[in-house]
């Protein structure tokens, strides 16, 4: 018998739980006196946010300051175990979400959690924003969702940028012929044409994010502007969030090509 | 068995109908009342499921379970996997269609926690998620469907195992309990309750030899593996007694002989079967 899974057309409730009251982790960072920094970046794809965090850790790496950057979906062990298994079936919502949360508990246990205790600055591309973004669009329940992810820590510093849907598509689309099935949320059913499911789903996407740069107090980042100037903001925001010996840091050197730091 | 469900859902759908007619007027309390005894009834047989928490949202609302879900519980060697086949054998034997599932069997990477237990050094969060990523595969994918055509499906553990397995390793109680919102909740569920001591007695006669997870080496109790073993199985046992209550556990004492804990058993899923389907 199959299952008939259908898309959630109607709109959730929005009687939802404060994230902010879900983490737990944020008293992991009193107890065990975390020194470093996490921040992290938020956007569809085709905003931009993987240069601009490039560019973000080749700045504190430049001053010598100790940065990792670590991105979502990329745990070697995780992909290795699940890349089998997503050959041989479609993946429902609920297992969807469960390998992306495996993959990130394995980078938090192993590597974001240790970085930020040792004192590193933690860059993340996405984070626990983007799985709550997804999967509530997938039709997982929004408090389950928020819960699983619960004991993660609330980033230092998380930006969002922000990019009309036909920017993105299009920065997306170009020279590329074929999306890949999850990737266009074609198991969605939203729409035959992938192209068409593809923008349809990421609009839905940015709705999601709309709703919680509010809640979680996002640094919103025009996507459109120029990448020179979306840095220099960027940069002004981390130095007001890192600890004063390294904004010192950076705040000394003034060589810079074209950038006003 | 068809021909009383066609029979049933028929009833059912006029009733409903004329209550509706009904009940603006609010006359005819006596209608009422005995379509309450017939929806009450109607919902022993077929049901929507029960989760723990908000389930999984996108299943359409009109899923409705005819088959039963029961769930054998218990340590390895606790002979769960015998009781299971000779249940299985049993119901069968009475007409009844069986399915069994277990944990680490998903298509999806029952193999892959294997792999990984044997290649990496896993955190406890991550190893957690795999087995929630696992079973949820197996829910979705052959519980559920099972359960909707009418199986008696026969779990050779099921979340409690994982529950368990996650306290005793430091992960909140109320995190597992959340993360294991999408799961159904099994008609019964019996936890067959070993002493430790005789435990070990079993293992050895099974294997010769104590592996590691279920000996709890990952947890660093003792250097000595017997001792780790005893101390392992006597915190999950806590952490099962613990749950009983919450998670309406029948503990079943596992101390007896396989014939005995048989019997026993049977008993208790034939009086289940007959008040459930009789009725």
């Amino acid at each position: 018998m199959e299952l008939i899974i259908v898309a959630n057309q109607t709109i959730q409730t929005r009687k939802v739980f404060p994230l902010k009251t879900l983490y737990y982790g944020n008293e992991a960072r009193n107890k065990e006196g975390l020194k470093g920094r996490l921040i992290i970046v938020e956007g569809i794809d085709g905003s931009g946010k993987s240069t601009q965090i490039h560019l973000l850790e080749q700045w504190l790496r430049s001053r010598n300051i100790a940065v990792f950057l670590t991105e979502w979906n990329s745990s070697d062990m995780v992909k290795q175990i699940t890349s089998k298994g997503k050959k041989k079936g479609k993946l429902t919502p609920t297992t969807f979400s469960l390998l992306h949360a495996t993959d990130f508990a394995d980078r938090y246990e192993r590597k974001i959690l240790p970085l930020l205790r040792a004192g590193y600055i933690v860059l993340a591309d996405r984070y626990v924003y983007t799985a709550f973004a997804r999967d509530i669009v997938r039709g997982c329940s929004r408090n389950w969702v928020y819960k699983v992810y619960s004991y993660a820590l609330k980033p230092d510093l998380t930006f969002y940028f922000k990019v009309p849907i036909d920017v993105a598509v299009e920065r997306i689309l170009v020279g590329r012929p074929k999306l890949k099935y999850y990737e266009a949320g074609m198991d969605l059913n939203l729409s035959n044409d992938p192209y068409e499911s593809y923008r349809i789903f990421q609009q839905r996407i940015i709705d999601e994010y709309d709703v919680m740069a509010q809640d979680e107090g996002f640094a919103v980042i025009d996507g459109t502007s120029a990448i020179e100037e979306q840095q220099a903001q960027v940069r002004d925001l981390v130095k007001s969030i890192i600890p004063r010996n390294q904004r010192k840091i950076l705040e000394s050197e003034l060589i810079s090509v074209g950038v006003q730091a | 068995m068809t021909s009383r469900t066609r029979l049933r859902k028929g009833t059912t759908k006029t009733l409903v109908t004329q209550r509706r007619r009904t009940r603006p007027a609010d006359k005819e309390e006596v209608d009422d009342v005995y379509d309450m005894r017939i929806t009450m009834d109607e919902a022993r047989r077929s049901r929507s499921p029960l989760y723990y928490g908000d389930g999984i949202t996108y299943l359409q609302n009109d899923t409705h379970l005819t088959g039963k879900l029961i769930v054998i519980e218990g340590p390895d060697a606790s002979g769960r996997t015998s009781q299971i086949s000779v249940i299985q054998q049993r119901l069968e034997a009475d007409g009844h269609a069986v399915v069994t599932t277990g944990l680490r069997r998903s298509e999806l990477i029952g193999e892959g926690i294997l792999e990984a237990k044997r290649n990496f050094v896993l955190g406890r969060r991550t190893l957690s998620l795999f087995y929630a990523a696992d079973f949820a595969d197996q829910l979705e994918n052959k519980i559920i469907p099972a359960l909707r055509a009418g199986y008696i499906v026969l779990a050779d553990r099921y979340i409690f195992t994982l529950m368990a397995r996650d306290a005793v390793r430091k992960i909140s109680r109320t995190w597992s309990h959340a993360l294991y919102g999408f799961a159904l909740k099994p008609d019964l569920v019996f936890y067959l309750d070993v002493d430790p001591n005789e435990l070990i007695h079993r293992v050895f006669q099974k294997n010769f030899s104590l592996d590691y997870y279920e000996s709890g080496a990952d947890l660093g109790l003792s250097e000595d593996m017997f001792e780790s073993f005893i101390k392992y199985q006597n915190m999950l046992a806590k952490e099962f007694h613990r749950m009983q209550k919450k998670y309406k556990l029948i503990p079943i004492d596992g101390n007896r002989t396989i014939e005995e804990i048989n019997t026993d058993l049977l008993k208790r899923i034939g009086d289940f079967l007959y008040s459930a389907i009789a009725k």
